[in-house]
């Protein structure tokens, strides 16, 4: 079927079979690689994206469904070269371990950060429990997460303090 | 190639249904979509994703609270009257997977698939929900346990639509508990589900008891002979004991990849014992 989406901020017109999956569509058709397959049932959101800014499990999206919506990739959350304060406090903290859940969590924990700037670490947790990191390094991902939110608090009060310490664990005040 | 039909309003849903009932009705995908790449694509699709006369939640004539089938547990989350009136539901709302999840999967979704493991169906059971379900004939409400028939089996006809989820009107006077017990808090499927209801009267004797179970039988259940033994006393640790003790007559667990009859049937005495534990 034909059908219109926007696709990182770019309106594309596609020809696919309604029932294929989005995370296919992306990875195969569109060379948009950067969301990865993990379990392909929904439980581990490494195939996570934002349909409309909510994140989904792409794996579990008909394409179909993605007609006349918004769809945002991991390829989106960088600006042009420059990474995100959120994928930059990743690779700083090393809340990346084997990488397959890395843009998973990158493009969740952007969308966690944002509905909730105050959450404790423990609701990061909950936020964040949609995505799976099989080399169990959550405590790096967390630290990293802390990490970000608390230099954008720091930005907001105007101390403009600079993201990251360098210390994992460490939060910027 | 799978036809897809994406209605724009409840008329032309039920208008597509009656022509078309062989075609799969599709939610958020949240279950049906596990495993369809590996399954012959169907016929064709009615996909009622977002579609808006099935969203929202409203107050129905009665007084009770009207829950669109097609409301995510996501949006059941933001809303008010969910959290308030239906503390049971927002919190089996909020262990639903996780925000990936939410977004996505429905309450109507849920009854329509009717797995013993659905999560929102236990607590249905204890608040006693109607669902409603609509076709080009009309419109007809069930309890729960009319609805669901036994193993993801249920009374929806053949031209019809779940479209919406009715309270009582006096739901958020009740006590009210939710219980999920896996192998992790989101994302694993349960291994026991536990929802109950109380009214209390001045002197603390229940006056209505309602408890439900998920995965312990071949579909969503009420604990009727633990409900009976519950009603009409006074909570204390002997109660506890009888209503624990009663709930396992109402159960008829499986071994399965989840889990073991004997694990479920302990861990089910014990989150009844605790909810009377609670009353008292």
């Amino acid at each position: 079927m034909k059908l219109r989406l926007t696709l990182n901020g770019t309106a594309r017109q596609l020809d696919v079979h309604p029932m294929r999956r989005l995370l296919d569509v992306l990875r195969a058709d569109l060379a948009l690689t950067g969301s990865k397959e993990g379990c392909g049932e929904g439980e581990c959101g490494a195939c996570t994206v934002l349909i409309d800014g909510e994140p989904v499990n792409s794996c579990l999206v008909p394409v179909a469904q993605a007609a006349d919506h918004e769809v945002v990739t991991v390829e989106h959350l960088a600006d042009e070269a420059l990474m995100s304060d959120v994928q930059a406090a990743l690779v700083e903290f090393g809340g990346t371990q084997c990488g397959i859940c890395t843009p998973g969590i990158a493009v969740c924990a952007t969308v966690a950060l944002e509905r909730e700037p105050d959450a404790s670490r423990e609701r990061l947790r909950e936020l964040l429990a949609g995505n799976l990191c099989r080399c169990t390094g959550y405590q790096l991902i967390i630290d990293a997460l802390a990490d970000a939110q608390a230099a954008r608090a720091a930005a907001a009060r105007g101390h403009g303090a600079e993201r990251g310490t360098g210390h994992p664990g460490a939060t910027a005040s | 190639m799978t036809e897809w039909i994406r209605p724009p309003s409840l008329d032309e849903a039920l208008a597509a249904r009656r022509e078309h009932p062989d075609f799969m009705l599709l939610a958020g995908g949240t279950d049906l979509m596990v495993g369809a790449i590996a399954r012959p694509a169907p016929v064709g699709v009615i996909d009622l994703f977002g579609l808006p006369e099935l969203s929202g939640v409203s107050r129905d004539p009665a007084g009770g609270l009207r829950l669109g089938a097609g409301t995510t547990f996501a949006a059941l989350l933001t809303d008010d009257a969910v959290r308030t009136e239906l503390p049971a539901l927002w919190a089996a709302a909020r262990e639903v997977g996780a925000l990936q999840i939410q977004a996505r999967a429905t309450l109507g979704g849920n009854i329509g698939t009717s797995s013993p493991v659905g999560d929102s169906l236990p607590v249905l059971l204890a608040l006693d929900a109607e669902v409603e379900v609509a076709s080009s004939r009309g419109t007809r409400r069930l309890a729960y346990d009319e609805f669901c028939t036994g193993y993801r089996t249920h009374a929806l006809g053949g031209d019809e639509l779940i479209v919406a989820v009715h309270f009582p009107a006096d739901i958020g006077r009740r006590v009210q508990a939710w219980r999920k017990v896996g192998t992790r808090r989101a994302q694993s499927i349960s291994k026991v589900m536990f929802a109950a209801s109380v009214e209390r009267g001045a002197d603390g004797t229940v006056t209505l008891a309602r408890l439900a179970f998920g995965a312990v039988r071949e579909q969503p259940i009420r604990a009727l002979a633990g409900e009976q033994c519950l009603a009409g006393e006074t909570p204390d640790a002997a109660l506890a004991e009888a209503v624990a003790a009663a709930v396992l007559t109402d159960i008829a667990p499986i071994d399965d990849v989840r889990s073991t009859a004997d694990y479920r049937r302990t861990v089910a005495g014990r989150l009844a014992r605790r909810f009377v534990l609670s009353l008292a």
